[in-house]
C-alpha cells in the first residue's frame, strides 16, 4: 500500500509530508532485517525525498514515466499546476488506485480551498494533514467523498464536543455507509434539479478531408436539490434500450431507430446501482446532493461533426509559404456556434505574417508559433475562410518542419453524439412530493476536444 | 487562515521560544506553538527536543490540537520510545470516549506509534474496538491489526486478532469488510503458507455481496483479494464472473482494472466454446478503450496493462486499433506506449491505416518517439508480409529527409526486413550506400556493414566501401568490428580474386592488433577455416540464414502469465515480477493463472522444452581465457561432440557458424593440413601441436569439476535434471542436481545457451530457506556463453544464509541473472546432502535420546522392493552420512539402528528393519525419531533414493 505522501513546491521544496510505513526511505543496501540498527526515520525520509527531488522535478529530461523507481522505491506523481504530489511506495501496490487516489486528493482540496497552489497548501497545512489522516489510513485509502468529508472535517475547528450523540453517529454511519454520499433528512422547499450534457468531440482528419479518428466523450452532470432520500431512473435514447422496448410495436423502432444512439462505453458515479444496469440496462440511483457527475460515456458512430476544416499549404520556395484554410459549419442554420478558434501553426523561422480574413479577427502569435483566428458566432450550414502569407527566415537546417496539425476550438448548443434525455423521474415515498412537483432543467452543450485536422 | 506564516520563522533560538509558548497557559498560545513545531518538522527541521513539551499538550478537548499532538507523536516517537509511554494513559482513556471520531482517532493513531513498548498497552483498546458498536470504530481497528502485525506478528496471533479479523469479513458494514479484506490480504501475503484468507464458496459470496455496496476504494481491495481465489471448476468461474463484470462500468479506472483482472484470470478456466466465453470477450473491450480517456497518468497504467492483455488476448482489441493512434499533445510516456500497442494490433487489415500513422509520427520532434516509429515500420514490414513492399517504399522517403538518426534508424530495420525477405528488395541498396558517411551510432553501422557483406556480389564498389570503415578499425566498437570482419571475409568468398589483400588486412587487425578475445577467435578460426578449406569455409560463412521472427520483443509466456495476475499492480506497469522490485519475503510468491478445467483444451502451457544434452561421460568445455583453447581441446577428448546444426545461426551472424560448424571442419584436420595455396598459417604460438603436455594442468581442472563426481567418495548424487527449461528463461536453460562430498555441499549446474545470442554476466541468489543455503561463491563463467554452447559448474555451497521455512521443506527459489533478464526456478533438493560427517552417535547417547524423544514424534514408512542385505544398506547409507549405531537380529530380521545429523544440528534417529532371508519379503520397513518430526518425510526420501539407486 501507498507508504508515504509528499508534496512539493516547484523548486522541489516539500510543503506537506505524510508517512504511513516505516520502509520508506530506507536505502536498498539497508534491506537488512533489524529494522532499528538503520538510519533513524528522519534520515531515511530525507532519502526518499531528496531521491524523488533529484530524479524527476529537477530531473533535466522531459518526465518519462509518471511512475519512477528509485533504489527499489517507486514513486507515482502527478502534477497540478507547479505543484507535485507524489505517492511513495515499496511494495507491489495497485497503480491504478495509487493515481486515482492522488485525483481525488486534489478534488478534495480543491473542494476544501480551491486551486491548488503553493500558497493555498501552506495556508492549509493543518487541514492537509488532517485530511490525509482520515481518507489515507495505513496506506488504505479510505471514504473520501468530499460531501461526508464535510461534515466532521471543518476548517472552523472541529464542533464535535457540542455535537449530539445522534449526529456523532449520522456522522460515522454517513462515512462507512452504503450510501456514504448522502446524508438523511435533507429538506427543500422547491424540489429542482438540473441535467446539463457536456460533451466533448474529437477529431483527426487527414489533410485530404478523410476521419482518421472521431469520438465523442460525454458526460451527464446532475445538480439535484431534492428531499429526503429520492430514488432517480434516469432515460435517455440508448439504442439497446430502444430496440429492446421497441420489439412490440414494429414501426416504433423504425421512427425511433434513427434518433436513438450507440454508446460504446459508460461508466457512472458510485451511486449507480451497476449490477441493475448490467442487468436490465435502466439507470437508477439515489443522488447526492448538489453537483455530481453521473456518468461518462464514449460513442464513435454517427457523430456530427460540428466543424469541416479545409486547409492548403503550399511553399513557395525556401522563404515563403502560404496558407489558405477554410472551414465549414454543418448543422442547423438555426443554431449558433460560439468561441470558435482556429489554431494554424507557423515554422519556428518565421520572420513575418500576412493575414486576410473573411470573419472574425486573425493575428500571428510569435510566442505560440502560431497564427490565431477567432470568430465569436457563426450559424450553421456557413463557411468562412482565412489566407496568410509566411514570410520564413533562411535556415541551415536539415530537419523539416513538422507541420503540427491545425486545431480547433468551438461550443455548439447541442450534443454532438445525437444523446438526447429522455426522462429523469424521481420517487421519494416517504415524503409527499411526486415526480411532477420537481422541475427539471436540461441543457446541451458539446465542446471541441482535440479537434485537428493535418495540413 | 493564513497558516502559511508558520514556514516562515527561521529565527536563531527558535527551538527555545517555542518550548515556553508549549508550555503557555493560553489554548491559543498553545495551538500556535504546535502549528508552528508541525510546520518545522514538515520542512525537515528537527524539533524532536520538544517532545516532552508537545506531549503535555495532549490531554486537551480540542480535537483540533489533538489531532495535531497526534501527528507530531507518529513523527517522533520512534526516536523518544521512552519519552512515548507518556502519551499511552491519553490514548488508553481515549479509547473509551463516548464520540466513535475520538475513539477511532486514537485507535488509530495509537497503531502508527511504531514504538515496541507501547504495543503491549494496544492490545486491550484494539480489541474492544474491534468489537466496537460504531462501524466507523471496527473499520479503523481492522486496518490497525495490519499495522501492529507489521511491528509485532507474533503478538497479532498470540492474541487472537487474526480470528477477530476473519470474523469481520461477515460484518454487516461493507466498509469494515472491505478494510479487514484489505488488512487480511496484505498479512497473508507475508505468510505465503498460511491459508489466512481461506477463500471458499461460501465467503467468495459474502465479499461478491459486500463488492455492490461498498465505497469504490473497498471495491478495489475485495477484487484484488477476488483475484488470488482459484475456483473449484468452470461453472464457479463462470458465475463469479457474472457477479464481476457490472464493475467494468464504474468510474473508477482501478476498479475497472481490478475487475478486468479477475475476469482475464478467470477466463482461463473457460471453455473457449462457451458462448459466455465470447460474450464476456467482447465486453472487455469498451471498458479498456475508455480507460484510454482518463488522465495521462492512468492512461499510462492502463496502456502498460494493455500491452499485457493483447498479448495474452489479441482478440479482445483487435478491432480498436484507432484508439492507439498517437494525439499531439499526449505526454511521451503515452505516445511511446501506444506505438507499443499499435504495433502488436498491426494485421493485414489495418496495416494501410497503421503505416499512414506511422509515417505521420517519424517526423515529430522527441527523437526517442520517432526512433521508435521508424522501427515500427520496420517491424510491420516482418509482421504483414503484404505491407513489406510499402514499409520499405516509406522508409526509403523517409532516409530521403536526411535527418540523421530517422536514416540511420531506417537502415537497422531494413537490415531486419532484407533477413526476412532475402533477395526481394536490394534495390533500395544503392541508396542505403549513399548514406554510409552519415552513420555514427554504432548499430547502424553494423547494419550497414552486414548489408554490404551479404550483398557484396551486387555492389560493385563493395571493397571500396567496406576498406573505408577498416581505416579506423581499432576506435570502432566491438559490434562494428565483428561485424567488419565477418562482412569482408563473406566478400573475400564471394570476390576472391580482387579482396585478397583486404582480407589480409582485416585478419591480421582481428588477431594480432585487438584485445578483444572475442574478436580474436574469430579472426583465429576465419583464418583456419580460410587456409584449410575454402570449400568448408563457403559453406559455413555464407551459409543460408534462418528467417527471422514476427514477434521480436515478447514477453515470455510464464512471465506474462504471472503479470496478466498482477494486472493494475505496479508489476504489470514495469513489467517485471514483483520479486524483482520488492524487498525481502513479500511478493515473492509467484502468482500462475489458474488451469483450465474443460478437457478438451489443448494445454497452453510450454512443457516442450527438450532436455539437455545427457552430461557426464563428454565433458563439456569450459572456456578459459582464450576461447579457441578450450574449443580446440575438444580434438584430444575422444569422439568429437556433434556440432549444432548450421541452421542455428544467429542475427549476431558470424558467430554460431564458427563455434559451431565451423569448427565441426576444423576437427577433421590434422592441424600439418594448414596451408592452403595462397594463405600462412595463423601464429603457431596460437595453436599448440601438443595440447596434452602444455594444457596437461588446465585438462585435470576441467576433469575435477565434471567428471570427478561419480568416481570420488561422496553421498549420492542424483542425476542432473532440468531445473529451469529454455523456454522459461529466454533460451538459457539450467539443469543440475547436489552433490555433498567430504562435507562440503555444492550445486552442480549445467547451463546451456540456446538462444540466438551470447549470454553474459551470470549471477546466481538463492531466496532464504529452511536450512540456510546459500551460495558459498559467487557464480563463475569465465566467458560468454555462446549460443548452442554448454558450460558445467560447481558451485559451493554454504548452510550459513539466512533461515525462512518453507513449504516443502526442502524447497529452494533460485533466481538466475544473465545479460537478458533475471529468472526464478525452484527445485527441491534431496536432504541427504545436509547429512553430515559427524553424525554418528554413541550407543548410549541414543537409547537415551530415543526414550527421552515423545512417540507422537515417530514416523514409520515402508521402502518396496529393496533387496539388500544389512551390510550392503549400512554400507550404502554411511557413505552419504547416515552411521549405524548398532544392529541387531530379532527372530530371523536384522534391525539396524542409525543415526543422522542436519547441519543445523537436528538429530534423526532411524530403525530399520530387514529380513534378508525372505525374498519375496523385500521391503523395508523404517522407523523415525526426531524432535522436529516434520523434516522425517524428507529423511526418508533421502533413504529411499539412497538405498534405490
Amino acid at each position: 500500500m501507498i507508504g508515504g505522501l509528499f508534496i512539493y513546491n516547484h523548486k522541489g521544496e516539500v510543503l506537506i509530508s505524510r508517512v504511513y510505513r516505516d520502509d520508506i526511505g530506507r536505502q536498498a543496501a539497508d534491506s537488512a532485517v533489524f529494522n532499528s540498527s538503520g538510519p533513524l526515520l528522519e534520515e531515511r525520509l530525507r532519502n526518499a525525498v531528496d531521491a524523488f527531488r533529484v530524479n524527476v522535478i529537477h530531473a533535466r529530461q522531459q518526465v518519462r514515466s509518471p511512475v519512477t523507481n528509485i533504489a527499489r522505491t517507486s514513486f507515482f506523481h502527478v502534477k497540478r499546476s507547479n505543484i507535485w504530489l507524489a505517492a511513495v511506495t515499496k511494495q507491489n501496490v495497485n497503480a491504478a488506485m495509487v493515481f486515482e487516489f492522488l485525483y481525488k486528493m486534489c478534488d478534495v482540496m480543491a473542494a476544501y480551498f480551491g486551486k491548488i497552489s503553493e500558497e493555498n497548501i501552506k495556508n492549509n497545512f493543518v487541514l492537509i494533514y488532517e485530511l490525509l489522516d482520515e481518507i489515507l489510513d495505513f496506506g488504505y485509502p479510505q471514504n473520501s467523498e468530499t460531501g461526508a468529508l464535510k461534515t466532521f472535517i471543518t476548517q472552523q475547528g472541529i464542533k464535535s464536543q457540542h455535537q449530539t450523540k445522534e449526529e456523532q453517529s449520522q456522522i460515522t454511519s454517513q462515512v462507512t455507509g452504503q450510501i456514504g454520499w448522502r446524508r438523511e433528512g435533507i429538506k427543500y422547499r422547491r424540489n429542482e434539479l438540473f441535467l446539463d450534457v457536456l460533451e466533448s468531440v474529437n477529431l483527426l482528419m487527414s489533410p485530404q478531408g478523410q476521419v482518421l479518428s472521431a469520438h465523442v466523450s460525454g458526460r451527464v452532470v446532475m445538480k439535484s436539490y431534492l428531499s429526503g432520500m429520492p430514488e432517480c431512473k434516469f432515460g435517455m435514447n440508448d439504442k439497446i434500450v430502444i430496440e429492446k422496448q421497441g420489439k412490440g410495436t414494429a414501426d416504433e423502432t423504425s421512427k425511433s431507430g434513427k434518433q436513438s444512439i450507440a454508446i460504446d462505453d459508460c461508466t457512472f458515479h458510485q451511486c449507480v446501482r451497476l449490477s441493475k444496469f448490467d442487468s436490465e440496462r435502466s439507470i437508477s440511483f439515489i443522488p447526492p446532493d448538489g453537483e455530481f457527475e453521473l456518468m461518462r460515456y464514449r460513442t464513435t458512430k454517427d457523430i456530427i461533426l460540428p466543424f469541416r476544416v479545409i486547409p492548403l499549404v503550399r511553399e513557395v520556395g525556401r522563404t515563403k509559404l502560404e496558407v489558405k484554410v477554410v472551414i465549414k459549419s454543418n448543422f442547423k442554420p438555426s443554431l449558433l456556434a460560439q468561441k470558435i478558434e482556429v489554431r494554424i501553426p507557423t515554422p519556428l523561422n518565421t520572420s513575418g505574417v500576412q493575414v486576410i480574413c473573411m470573419k472574425g479577427k486573425a493575428k500571428y502569435k510569435a510566442s505560440e508559433n502560431a497564427i490565431v483566428w477567432k470568430i465569436k458566432r457563426m450559424a450553421g450550414m456557413k463557411e468562412s475562410q482565412i489566407s496568410a502569407e509566411i514570410e520564413l527566415l533562411p535556415t541551415n537546417d536539415k530537419k523539416k518542419w513538422a507541420r503540427p496539425p491545425i486545431s480547433m476550438n468551438f461550443e455548439v448548443p447541442f450534443a454532438p453524439s445525437g444523446l438526447k434525455v429522455r426522462y429523469l423521474k424521481v420517487f421519494e415515498p416517504k415524503l409527499n412530493y411526486s415526480d411532477h412537483d420537481v422541475i427539471k432543467w436540461v441543457r446541451y452543450i458539446g465542446r471541441s476536444g482535440i479537434y485537428e485536422t493535418r495540413c | 487562515m493564513t497558516d502559511s506564516k508558520y514556514f516562515t520563522t527561521t529565527k536563531k533560538g527558535e527551538i527555545f521560544e517555542l518550548k515556553a509558548e508549549l508550555n503557555s497557559d493560553k489554548k491559543e498560545k498553545k495551538k500556535e506553538a504546535v502549528k508552528k513545531v508541525i510546520a518545522s518538522m514538515t520542512v525537515g527541521k528537527d524539533v524532536s527536543a520538544l517532545f516532552p513539551d508537545v506531549v503535555n499538550c495532549m490531554q486537551t478537548d480540542n480535537l483540533e490540537l489533538k489531532k495535531l499532538v497526534y501527528l507530531y507523536l507518529m513523527n517522533y516517537a520512534k526516536s523518544q520510545p521512552d519519552m512515548a509511554i507518556m502519551a499511552v494513559n491519553t490514548f488508553v482513556k481515549d479509547c473509551e470516549d463516548p464520540n466513535p471520531l475520538i475513539r477511532a482517532l486514537a485507535v488509530r493513531t495509537m497503531g502508527c506509534i511504531r514504538v515496541d513498548k507501547i504495543t503491549e498497552y494496544l492490545c486491550e483498546p484494539l480489541r474492544k474496538c474491534l468489537k466496537d458498536e460504531d462501524p466507523y470504530v471496527r473499520k479503523t481497528a481492522a486496518v490497525c491489526v495490519a499495522k501492529l502485525h507489521d511491528i509485532n506478528a507474533q503478538l497479532v496471533e498470540d492474541q487472537g486478532f487474526l480470528d477477530t479479523l476473519k470474523d469481520l469479513i461477515s460484518d454487516s458494514n461493507p466498509m469494515v469488510v472491505a478494510n479487514a479484506v484489505a488488512a487480511l490480504s496484505e498479512i497473508a501475503e507475508s505468510h505465503p503458507s498460511s491459508n489466512l484468507l481461506d477463500l471458499n464458496p461460501q465467503s467468495i459470496n459474502k465479499l461478491l455481496t459486500a463488492l455492490n455496496e461498498c465505497t469504490e476504494w473497498g471495491q478495489i481491495f475485495i477484487l484484488d483479494c477476488l483475484a488470488n481465489y482459484t475456483p473449484k471448476d468452470d461453472r464457479e468461474a463462470q458465475s463469479i464472473c457474472e457477479r464481476v463484470t457490472p464493475r467494468l462500468s464504474h468510474a473508477n479506472s482501478a476498479v475497472v482494472l481490478s475487475a478486468v483482472k479477475v475476469l482475464m484470470k478467470f477466463m482461463e478456466m473457460l471453455s473457449k466454446d462457451l458462448d459466455y466465453y465470447g460474450t464476456l470477450l467482447k465486453k472487455l473491450a469498451p471498458p479498456l478503450v475508455t480507460l484510454l480517456s482518463a488522465e495521462p497518468e492512468l492512461q499510462y497504467v492502463a496502456l502498460r496493462n494493455i500491452n499485457l492483455i493483447v498479448q495474452k488476448r489479441p482478440e479482445i482489441l483487435k478491432h480498436e486499433m484507432k484508439v492507439f493512434f498517437v494525439k499531439y499533445n499526449d505526454p511521451i510516456y503515452v505516445k511511446l506506449e501506444k506505438l507499443d500497442i499499435m504495433i502488436r494490433l498491426a494485421s493485414q487489415a489495418n496495416i494501410a491505416q497503421v503505416l499512414a500513422e506511422l509515417k505521420e509520427y517519424a517526423t515529430e520532434v522527441d527523437v526517442d518517439f520517432v526512433r521508435k516509429a521508424v522501427r515500427a515500420i520496420g517491424r510491420c514490414a516482418i509482421k504483414v508480409e503484404q505491407s513489406a513492399e510499402r514499409c520499405v517504399s516509406t522508409l526509403l522517403d523517409l532516409i530521403q529527409t536526411k535527418v540523421n538518426y530517422v536514416v540511420q534508424e531506417a537502415i537497422v530495420v531494413i537490415k531486419d526486413i532484407f533477413r526476412k525477405y532475402p533477395n526481394k528488395y536490394e534495390s533500395v541498396i544503392a541508396t542505403l550506400c549513399e548514406n554510409l558517411d552519415s552513420l555514427d551510432e554504432p548499430e547502424a553501422r553494423a547494419a550497414m556493414i552486414w548489408i554490404v557483406g551479404e550483398y557484396a556480389e551486387r555492389i560493385d564498389n563493395a571493397d571500396e566501401l567496406l576498406e573505408s570503415f577498416l581505416e579506423g578499425f581499432h576506435d570502432e566498437s566491438t559490434q562494428v568490428q565483428l561485424q567488419l570482419l565477418t562482412a569482408i571475409v563473406k566478400l573475400f568468398l564471394k570476390k576472391p580474386t580482387e579482396t585478397q589483400e583486404l582480407v589480409q588486412q582485416v585478419l591480421s587487425l582481428a588477431t594480432q592488433d585487438s584485445d578483444n578475445p572475442d574478436l580474436r577467435d574469430r579472426g583465429y578460426i576465419y583464418w583456419r577455416l580460410l587456409s584449410t578449406d575454402p570449400v568448408a569455409a563457403k559453406e559455413v560463412v555464407l551459409a543460408e540464414k534462418p528467417l527471422i521472427s514476427e514477434e521480436t520483443d515478447l514477453i515470455e509466456p510464464t512471465l506474462l502469465d504471472e503479470l496478466i495476475c498482477y494486472i493494475g499492480t505496479l508489476a504489470s506497469v514495469y513489467h517485471k515480477p514483483p520479486s524483482a522490485f520488492v524487498e525481502g519475503g513479500r511478493g515473492v510468491v509467484h502468482k500462475s493463472l489458474p488451469p483450465r478445467t474443460a478437457s478438451s483444451e489443448s494445454t497452453e502451457s510450454p512443457e516442450t522444452a527438450p532436455a539437455g544434452a545427457p552430461s557426464g561421460e563428454q565433458p563439456d568445455v569450459i572456456p578459459t581465457q582464450g576461447d579457441l583453447l578450450g574449443d580446440l581441446l575438444n580434438l584430444d577428448l575422444g569422439p568429437p561432440v556433434g556440432g549444432p546444426p548450421l541452421a542455428t545461426s544467429s542475427v549476431q551472424m558470424g558467430a554460431v557458424d564458427l563455434l559451431g560448424g565451423g569448427l565441426d571442419s576444423l576437427m577433421g584436420d590434422e592441424p600439418e593440413g594448414i596451408g592452403g595455396p595462397n594463405f600462412v598459417a595463423p601464429p603457431a604460438a596460437a595453436v599448440p601441436p601438443n595440447l596434452g603436455t602444455s594444457m596437461g594442468s588446465g585438462l585435470s581442472d576441467l576433469f575435477d569439476l565434471t567428471s570427478g563426481v561419480g568416481t570420488l567418495s561422496g553421498s549420492y548424487v542424483a542425476p542432473k535434471a532440468v531445473w529451469l527449461p529454455a523456454m522459461k528463461a529466454k533460451g538459457l536453460e539450467i539443469s543440475g542436481t547436489f552433490t555433498r562430498q567430504v562435507g562440503s555441499i555444492s550445486m552442480d549446474l549445467q547451463l546451456t545457451n540456446k538462444a540466438l545470442q551470447v549470454m553474459t554476466d551470470f549471477a546466481i541468489q538463492f531466496n532464504r530457506n529452511s536450512f540456510g543455503l546459500a551460495p558459498a561463491a559467487p557464480l563463475q563463467v569465465h566467458a560468454p556463453l555462446s549460443p548452442n554452447q554448454t558450460v558445467e559448474i560447481s558451485l559451493p555451497l554454504n548452510t550459513v544464509g539466512s533461515v525462512m521455512k518453507m513449504e516443502p521443506l526442502n524447497n529452494l527459489q533460485v533466481a538466475v541473472k544473465n545479460n537478458i533478464d533475471v529468472f526464478y526456478f525452484s527445485t527441491l533438493y534431496p536432504l541427504h546432502i545436509l547429512f553430515v560427517e559427524d553424525g554418528k552417535m554413541d550407543r548410549q547417547m541414543f537409547l537415551a535420546t530415543w526414550k527421552d524423544i515423545p512417540n507422537e514424534n515417530e514416523a514409520q514408512f515402508q521402502i518396496r522392493d529393496c533387496p539388500l542385505n544389512a551390510e550392503a544398506v549400512s554400507s550404502r547409507l554411511q557413505s552419504s552420512n547416515i552411521f549405524t549405531v548398532a544392529k541387531r537380529n530379532v527372530e530371523g530380521q536384522d534391525m539396524l539402528y542409525q543415526s543422522l545429523k542436519l547441519t543445523n544440528g537436528i538429530w534423526v534417529l532411524a530403525e530399520l528393519r530387514i529380513q534378508p532371508g525372505n525374498p519375496s519379503f523385500t521391503d523395508l520397513e523404517l522407523s523415525l525419531k526426531c524432535r522436529a518430526p516434520e523434516v522425517s518425510q524428507h529423511v526418508y526420501q533421502a533413504y529411499e533414493t539412497i538405498l534405490k539407486n
